[in-house]
């Protein structure tokens, strides 16, 4: 089984975006993806003040078995990204929901976060892949 | 991984007990990893791990033309194994010097045993089949034999703990020994493909749960393909179907010294193909990269080097270095620097010379 976040929104791509109380939307991989890909070697991530748009490409991950793209779950802004990961991956899988977090974005607007499914979708979703 | 398709090794409910993942390997389905890949790959090369194995293809040759056979399908020289016991690594060629796999050799009391790759096996059985009725050679596929390899600095010491073989610790390097356990018989070879010492077992598909389980209670981590993958990577092994096949020749795949041209009347497969190519010299070569930008390279990534373009056959993440490592073919004099297109940016890295991890001594 794997865990969700009840509080984050999911995306089929297997992002996780959380709002935060300073109106940033922080973005992961869930759970599910991290087991999938096994042990995450190395993050590319964007660069703060870049713009990223909702369902595009925004970094990467790579792990001992292949590489993914990570995507924008929303449009806006880069305000903040996860340095930790340069030095520390590993924090993908060991923490995804937490010290594993990517980056986060100053979004457009939160509408389009009603467009990613909430957990127990994706949770669904995850079983029927 | 009920998928009815693939084979099943004697251990594969073992593997689903344990939690492995599993997947689809060469037509079989086998544990890829069991936790963490990279703690799997670390606990063989500080301590002791074992892999399933038993997909690979075994085959018993005897006959009173055995050696003839083996002399003249074998790149290597088979004839150099003077007694029962010794091993010997070599390839077997095609009549224009490409690789159709990779074997280990073995020299026993009566024959040869003949160690070889899962993916190929069906090709390598029709290539000794079509070739074995010119000699007195009888083969036989051991589909009954089960293959565990157990591998680093503390593998003989954990194995002679589980099965108190203890004539195992004087077994010397590519070496191979029969004895009797279990009421069987068991060979057990100094030889892996890890860059660690270690051993591979082959022993009768029954008693395989047994010794896993034995191993385990010693202290022997149960260590996935993909921990296989990385640790053979590290020690700069090849990947028969990756970094070599019918296509390239052992000359352009870092292989010209398992290949025996002395004594200069010996004659087998692919022969004629290479010494034509030692002459002429070859235009491309296997080698390593290191890369010094971050990032991963993998199989099938350009090369760009001064001497001009080449290809990435394995790329991984080294776990022992913590940087990309892989091998590339590439043009046969490009040297030092090389750019590595990565994910569509061209990426900084350098030749080496494999292996990336020296063994401990």
């Amino acid at each position: 089984m794997t865990d969700t976040l009840d509080e984050a929104k999911y995306a089929e791509t297997h992002e996780w975006a959380r709002l935060d109380d300073n109106g940033h939307v922080v973005v992961g991989i869930s759970d599910y993806a991290q087991e999938q890909l096994g042990d995450v070697v190395y993050v590319e991530l964007p660069d703060v003040d870049q713009q990223v748009d909702a369902g595009a490409e925004a970094g990467a991950v790579e792990s001992v078995k292949a590489a993914s793209d990570i995507y924008a779950p929303v449009s806006g802004i880069v305000v903040a990204v996860n340095t930790s990961l340069d030095d520390t991956p590993e924090l993908v899988n060991q923490d995804p929901y937490g010290d594993g977090w990517f980056f986060a974005i100053e979004p457009d607007s939160t509408d389009e976060l009603a467009d990613l499914m909430d957990a127990a979708e994706y949770s669904e979703f995850c079983e029927s892949e | 991984m009920n998928d009815p398709t693939l084979r099943r090794t004697p251990l594969f409910d073992t593997h689903l007990a344990a939690g492995a993942k599993m997947a689809g390997f060469a037509g079989w389905a086998m544990p890829i990893r069991y936790g963490s890949q990279i703690d799997e790959h670390h606990a063989v090369r500080n301590h002791a791990g074992m892999f399933d194995v038993s997909h690979m293809t075994i085959v018993d040759i005897e006959g009173t033309s055995t050696l003839e056979f083996l002399q003249h399908l074998v790149a290597n020289d088979a004839g150099k194994l003077k007694s029962a016991g010794g091993g010997l690594y070599g390839v077997l060629l095609n009549e224009a010097g490409g690789i159709i796999d990779d074997v280990i050799v073995y020299r026993r009391d009566r024959g040869y045993r003949v160690v070889s790759n899962a993916a190929t096996r069906d090709a390598v059985m029709d290539w000794y089949k079509g070739r074995a009725d010119r000699f007195d050679a009888v083969l036989v596929e051991r589909e009954d034999v089960a293959m565990i390899a157990v591998q680093g600095p503390e593998a003989i010491a954990r194995f002679v703990d589980a099965t108190g073989l203890s004539e195992v610790a004087e077994l010397k390097r590519f070496h191979a020994l029969d004895v009797p356990h279990k009421a069987a018989t068991w060979m057990i070879a100094r030889t892996g493909y890890t860059g660690e010492d270690g051993i591979e077992v082959m022993l009768p598909a029954r008693g395989a749960p047994w010794l896993w389980c034995e191993l385990a209670q010693a202290g022997v981590v149960a260590a996935g393909l993909g921990a296989r993958d990385t640790l053979r990577l590290e020690a700069g092994l090849n990947l028969y179907g990756q970094d070599m096949d019918e296509t390239t020749t052992p000359l352009e795949s870092n292989l010209g010294w398992t290949v025996a041209f002395e004594p200069a009347d010996r004659d087998f497969i692919g022969r004629t193909a290479l010494e034509a190519q030692r002459t002429n010299g070859v235009g491309n070569k296997l080698t390593g990269i290191a890369l010094e930008d971050r990032g991963v390279m993998r199989h099938g990534m350009k090369v760009i080097t001064e001497a001009g373009e080449g290809e990435v056959r394995s790329g991984i993440f080294s776990p022992t270095l913590g940087y990309s490592i892989g091998l590339a073919r590439v043009p046969r004099a490009a040297t030092g620097e090389v750019g590595i297109l990565i994910r569509g940016r061209e990426r900084r890295g350098r030749i080496v010379r494999p292996p990336f991890v020296a063994k401990k001594r």
